[in-house]
């Protein structure tokens, strides 16, 4: 008590109820840091307070507890001795009575409650009594809600941390409550008394204690609220939903087994209700109750129940009549499928909780229902699947649930359904397992007047539950399978003859109904676990055989050849999962020989798509990928020594397998591990080919397999590790052609290279070469960027003279080296800084493009590879942000600028046509423009993440903003329209490629620039991809609130330009999203855009009519928003 | 004046999944999509029903079978069925309908539209207004009018 003074105005500042509630929360906070920095003792405070807390004016007198009470709650943390806690609780204890100033009192209770053991919490007998004044004094249900709530946060703590206090207030404790809970509404506060109810049924378990003589009472108070309904929206801020609250309120159902006389005919009753969310909830209710309370309570309702669940199941059973839909869960989200789902849910629990051996069981109930009964006969005698109603399916369905349910519960429910309807069902099918000998004579039968499909149908439930069974079940017993009961017994006996009868059903299928649960049969029996298995070692073999021939044989039939598929792959991953090696070797004999052995024969009985897909489908079980991958491998190499040879099929060949390879297969190797070794031995494997031909046949370059071939390797490539990658290179370095090495070893000389650009026109490079250096410059371009290069001039040169000829991949291949050059060169072995490296690149191609500035219309095409090849580099370094692309940058700038061999104006070109437009204008100019594309875009064949480029973030933002006002003063300044063209084009590709946001800040300077360049644009038809990106642009600015107010500057021309655009012919969506702009457009201020108002329209009644239709649509919006 | 509802109690029928074309998969940047009668269904079905919150699809007044048309004559036909004979906002519905097809196609189509031969109690009245073309516009100058069609018609920008 050192400043006595300041902490007292804290008080007085509290008390005042004029005061700001910040204020008061304030002063509150104050006093409790004072007294927990001990700068205060609770006593002191409380003496101090004396005036307050006794005032006999009530608001005065209730502030002064509230503030004690406040104070309180903030010191959980503080200990306290017992003498001061116990006095406290005295002193609330007391004021419950005072119902004016209850709010403090309450708090101060709930705070003093929620004290733990280590700080000084409440004794035993001062909870005791601070019920007893709760009940006595505290009317809870004429309080305001959040009273109520602190009233019912009290109980709870009451009844959570004293039990053995409250317990001993017995009857007036649990009388207390349901008053207290009566009638309540507010969701928050429901949700503390349906744990309330739930706490008080765990206190008192005694059937003839309060509990049980106020029962009925308290069930009668909760199941008021039965079904649950709950009309608040979820913006209401109380966080609580209808779930929440339903599942609340089942905690509570299912307390107390002493409700049960009480909540099972309640839910019976609101089961056959029409309401399907009220048929929802009791059933989770009951299926909750049915768990949590004893069994030999509920069982004199199983009667009952059971009817109850029977009539919903059959009733409600989920339509499974279309194909699409069968197996898969099409939209299973529907409330009758969750009523569905959730009757079959307390069924299982009904079953397997009401389960006893030597009494009447639940089971059966189920099992001798004659209802079951001649439902199982009428469903089992439908002949065919397609004549039949919906309505009979459904029976079928929810009688193939049932008893799928039922036996999947236990062992010996199992035996028992099995003893009840398995044989039955193999009866109706023809599968007998006494007489072996007249097989044929009643297989035969059923084929000729069509299998039954209701009896096959169950059997296959039956069967998959019974896998399920053996599954789930821990223990194993041997015994269960011998007993001759047993439905394991029973199935072994008879697998054979299933076996055979599912495979003739295969053989002449009815209908894809039949071939499903055949083929699903089949699977199922052949992926039982190895002990409880119940078929032969010569009968799974005859499994793998009949689903191998459909694979290899009925190709036609899509839907069992993919049915087939899918459940080979299945018992494939069955295998790998349960590590039977007996299964693997036949599977390995069976399966995998003759998928692989498919894959190198040329039969033509199925086609090789549909091999590729089987092979790749096969190789997702790890145990035989590696098998699958060398079959992979050998055929590949086999295709292209064949091309290598001139046979043409085997190109054709080739393609897909190796995409199916790079594709699919490739990627599973790397989650099995061993990609490394894989891919050297292919990568090797393949240039082994290449060095052993010497001279391609046939003349073709087969441009389609080059690619393939290359896209390949880039992915073995990229895949492997440094080392492994160091290996590749190597042999593909050791398999260039030597020729090349002697021609030009020597960094740069002009003349050599002036005499090699006369070469190549003249000699083309022979075919083989071209697939080397292709194939080299794809190692080039996925490799790591720690993988050491070997001869890095040599490389750079070769790379060089190739992009000069105009090969793209080596400008590619370029590219990837000056990105991942080494940052460090003292480091590496190379000898070679990068700066060192540009410079040699640029002299070699500046000098080419300075001395082609004298004769630009002689050689276009050489300047195209020029611009193109600086293009990839430049990429290069922009993507990791190095200096020198300045350079690049500026020297293609030049060349957008120098173009002079322009006189057609644009108007001219378009009239001319396509090929004049193209070739008239400065060509030099428009790759120049093209190259900004190159160095913005994203690019599939290099430099992306795939194939390690080193990419610095933001990079393009970065490029924008530094090239930005460049083009726009170079925009300008140029003058003749053409060159503008080229200079819009180079403009448009910036800002199109450059993401949104970044362009949609700089807005303000593009805007008009935008608007011209869409305008110049549009003139030429060959621009239409480009004018569609910038009017995504327009379409991202207008987005934009900022970008709102800078359109609306400009809203004159930007609105006579999508005006213009409305009409644009080429391509169907720049009108569309014209017309999107222009109802973005009219969203801006009405006074600035009113003018342009019948201009809009007029256009827009036109594109009424257009063509397409979406445009149309559009139309329509667009003309009502205006 | 207070007046109770034509048809307090419609039958409300299941909107039909909106039938998603079948897009070519190459697609001729200059082929021509005429304009045919889903377009046309697709248009007006979302037409709030006057005196109902239910659109005139839920009610069946429309019908994609009840509507004609013809591109190359520019021609469209719309018979709609109101769900009482004598309901007076038979003509008010027209009206919404012709506002619709005004808006939405292009001028030149001609555009008729009929009740149902049955099942109006004033049918020729009813066609007569609803095709004239003075009267239409007429019923267009009136702001009350105009408003409750617009209103009708909201639902259908969406």
């Amino acid at each position: 008590m050192e400043k006595p003074n300041s902490w007292i105005a804290h008080v007085e500042a509290f008390v005042d109820s004029a005061r700001a509630s910040n204020q008061q929360a304030a002063s509150v906070d104050a006093i409790a840091v004072l007294v927990h920095e001990d700068l205060l003792t609770l006593e002191g405070l409380v003496r101090e307070m004396e005036q307050y807390l006794t005032a006999s004016d009530h608001v005065i007198r209730a502030r002064g507890i509230l503030l004690l009470s406040e104070v309180l709650s903030r010191l959980l943390e503080k200990p306290l001795d017992s003498r001061t806690v116990s006095s406290l609780v005295e002193f609330f204890t007391s004021k419950l009575e005072d119902w004016q100033a209850l709010r403090g009192a309450l708090i101060g209770c709930l705070a003093l409650l929620k004290r733990t053991k280590k700080f000084g919490m409440v004794e035993s007998n001062d909870a005791k009594s601070l019920a007893e004044s709760f009940l006595r004094n505290v009317q809870v249900q004429s309080l305001a809600v959040r009273d109520r709530k602190l009233c019912f946060e009290v109980i709870q703590r009451l009844l959570d941390v004293y039990p053995q206090a409250v317990v001993e207030l017995g009857d007036d404790l649990v009388y207390g409550i349901c008053e207290a809970i009566d009638e309540e509404k507010d969701p928050r506060c429901l949700m503390l008394t349906f744990s309330l109810v739930g706490t008080l049924g765990r206190l008192f378990p005694d059937p003839s204690g309060p509990m049980g003589n106020f029962s009925s009472d308290v069930f009668d108070i909760l199941s008021r609220y039965f079904p649950i309904y709950f009309t608040h929206s979820k913006g209401d801020g109380l966080d609580i939903t209808r779930d929440d609250l339903s599942k609340a309120l089942m905690d509570a159902f299912s307390s107390s087994p002493l409700f049960e006389p009480f909540v099972i005919p309640l839910l019976l009753e609101k089961l056959s209700s029409s309401l399907p969310s009220a048929k929802l909830d009791s059933l989770k209710y009951l299926n909750s109750c049915l768990r949590h309370y004893e069994a030999d309570k509920v069982v004199k309702h199983s009667q009952v129940i059971w009817s109850n669940l029977k009539d919903v199941i059959f009733n409600l059973s989920p339509h499974r009549s279309s194909l699409s839909t069968y197996g898969s869960n099409g939209d299973m989200d529907s409330e009758v499928n969750q009523i569905a789902d959730e009757a079959l849910n307390c069924l299982q629990t009904a079953i397997s909780h009401l389960n006893f051996p030597d009494q009447d069981s639940f089971l059966c109930l189920i099992i001798d229902d004659e209802d079951i009964g001649t439902r199982f006969w009428s469903v089992t005698s439908i002949k065919k699947y397609s004549g039949t109603s919906t309505e009979i399916h459904c029976q079928l369905s929810a009688l193939g649930s049932i008893l799928s349910i039922a036996s999947k519960v236990s062992i010996y429910c199992c035996t028992k359904v099995f003893q009840k309807f398995f044989s039955c069902l193999m009866d109706i099918l023809g599968v007998s397992g006494k007489h072996p000998s007249k097989l044929c004579v009643t297989d035969h039968n059923t084929c000729s007047d069509g299998l039954n499909f209701g009896a096959l149908y169950l059997s296959m439930e039956l069967l998959t539950s019974c896998r399920e069974l053996t599954l789930s079940s821990k223990e194993f017993s041997p015994e269960v399978i011998s007993e001759p009961r047993s439905s394991f017994y029973v199935l072994k006996n008879i697998s054979r003859e299933l076996c055979d009868a599912l495979g003739s059903i295969l053989e002449t299928p009815e209908s894809e109904e039949h071939v499903y649960c055949a083929v699903k049969g089949l699977q199922v029996l052949a992926t039982f676990p190895e002990i409880y298995s119940p078929v032969s070692e010569a009968t799974y073999e005859d499994i793998l055989v009949m689903l191998m021939s459909i694979i290899a044989r009925r190709s036609k039939e899509t839907y069992l050849w993919e049915l087939s598929l899918k459940a080979l792959v299945q018992i494939g991953l069955w295998i790998e999962n349960a590590h039977d090696s007996a299964k693997a070797t036949s599977y390995n004999k069976l399966v995998i020989q003759r998928i692989v052995s498919m894959l190198q024969s040329n039969d033509s009985t199925i086609s090789l798509s549909l091999k590729l897909v089987a092979i790749s489908e096969i190789s997702s079980i790890g145990l035989y990928l590696l098998r699958i991958v060398q079959a992979f491998e050998e055929a590949i190499v086999s295709n292209l020594r064949a091309c290598f040879e001139g046979n043409l099929k085997s190109s054709d060949v080739l393609v897909p397998l190796l995409q199916c390879y790079s594709n699919q297969v490739l990627p599973r190797c790397h989650t099995c591990g061993n990609f490394n070794d894989i891919a050297v031995q292919v990568a090797v494997s393949i240039w082994n080919q290449i060095e052993n031909v010497a001279v391609f046949r046939s003349s073709i370059l087969m441009k389609d397999v080059l690619d393939q071939v290359m896209m390949t390797m880039k992915h073995l490539v990229a895949g492997c590790t440094e080392e492994s990658q160091f290996l590749i290179l190597q042999k593909a370095y050791g398999s260039l052609p030597k020729t090349f090495f002697i021609a030009e070893p020597l960094p740069c000389a002009l003349s050599q290279l002036e005499g090699l650009q006369c070469i190549q026109d003249t000699t083309l490079m022979s075919c083989r070469d071209e697939w080397i250096f292709s194939l080299f410059g794809s190692v080039v371009i996925a490799l790591r960027p720690q993988t050491p290069l070997v001869n890095v001039k040599i490389l750079l040169n070769l790379f060089v003279v190739l992009l000069l000829k105009g090969n793209m991949l080596a400008a590619q291949a370029l590219a990837s080296m000056v990105n991942k050059w080494p940052a460090d060169v003292n480091k590496s072995e190379i000898s070679y800084s990068l700066d060192q490296a540009i410079e040699e690149i640029l002299k070699s191609c500046l000098w080419t493009s300075e001395s082609s500035s004298n004769f630009i219309d002689r050689d276009s095409c050489f300047h195209k590879n020029v611009v193109l090849g600086l293009a990839w580099i430049g990429k290069g370094l922009l993507m990791r942000g190095h200096e020198k692309l300045k350079e690049i940058a500026m020297l293609l700038l030049k060349c957008l600028v120098a173009g002079k061999y322009v006189d057609i104006t644009p108007f001219q070109q378009h009239e001319n046509g396509k090929d004049a437009g193209q070739d008239a204008s400065s060509p030099l100019a428009t790759f120049a423009a093209d190259a900004f594309h190159v160095f913005l875009s994203d690019s599939e064949d290099c430099l992306n993440k795939k194939f390690h480029a080193t990419i610095r973030p933001l990079y393009k933002q970065r490029f924008f903003s530094s090239m930005l006002p460049i083009l726009l003063s170079s925009i300008k300044e140029s003058d003749p329209s053409s060159k503008k063209v080229v200079l819009y084009r180079a403009f448009g590709h910036v800002i199109s490629d450059t993401p949104l946001a970044a362009v949609v800040g700089e807005a303000k300077k593009i805007v008009p620039t935008l608007a011209d360049a869409l305008a110049m644009l549009s003139l030429d038809i060959l621009n239409k991809d480009l004018i569609y990106s910038l009017l995504l642009v327009v379409s991202g600015i207008l987005m934009d609130n900022n970008g709102k107010a800078i359109v609306l500057e400009n809203v004159h021309t930007i609105i006579s330009l999508l005006i213009k655009l409305i009409s644009y012919p080429h391509l169907m969506i720049v009108r569309e999203t014209a017309i999107q702009c222009l109802v973005a457009i009219s969203a801006l201020p009405y006074a600035r855009i009113y003018p342009y108002r019948p201009q809009v329209l007029r256009a827009v009644s036109t594109a009424l009519d257009d063509r397409k239709r979406v445009v149309r649509q559009e139309a329509v919006r667009c003309r009502q928003a205006w | 004046m207070v007046v109770g509802l034509l048809n307090a109690n419609p039958i409300v029928y299941k909107k039909k999944e909106r039938r998603a074309r079948n897009v070519p998969t190459v697609i001729d940047e200059y082929a021509v999509e005429p304009i045919d009668e889903q377009e046309i269904f697709d248009y007006i079905r979302d037409i709030k029903d006057p005196e109902h919150p239910y659109s005139l699809e839920e009610l069946k007044v429309v019908t994609e079978d009840s509507i004609e048309a013809n591109d190359k004559q520019s021609y469209v036909r719309v018979t709609f069925t109101p769900t009482i004979e004598h309901c007076s906002m038979a003509t008010l519905i027209g009206l919404c309908l012709r506002v619709k097809l005004m808006r939405s196609l292009p001028s030149r189509y001609k555009v008729d539209i009929r009740v149902a031969p049955g099942r109006h109690a004033t049918e020729a009245e009813v066609n007569k207004q609803l095709n004239d073309k003075e009267r239409v516009a007429a019923a267009l100058e009136n702001p009350n009018l105009l408003e409750l069609v617009d209103s009708c018609l909201e639902s259908t920008y969406a």
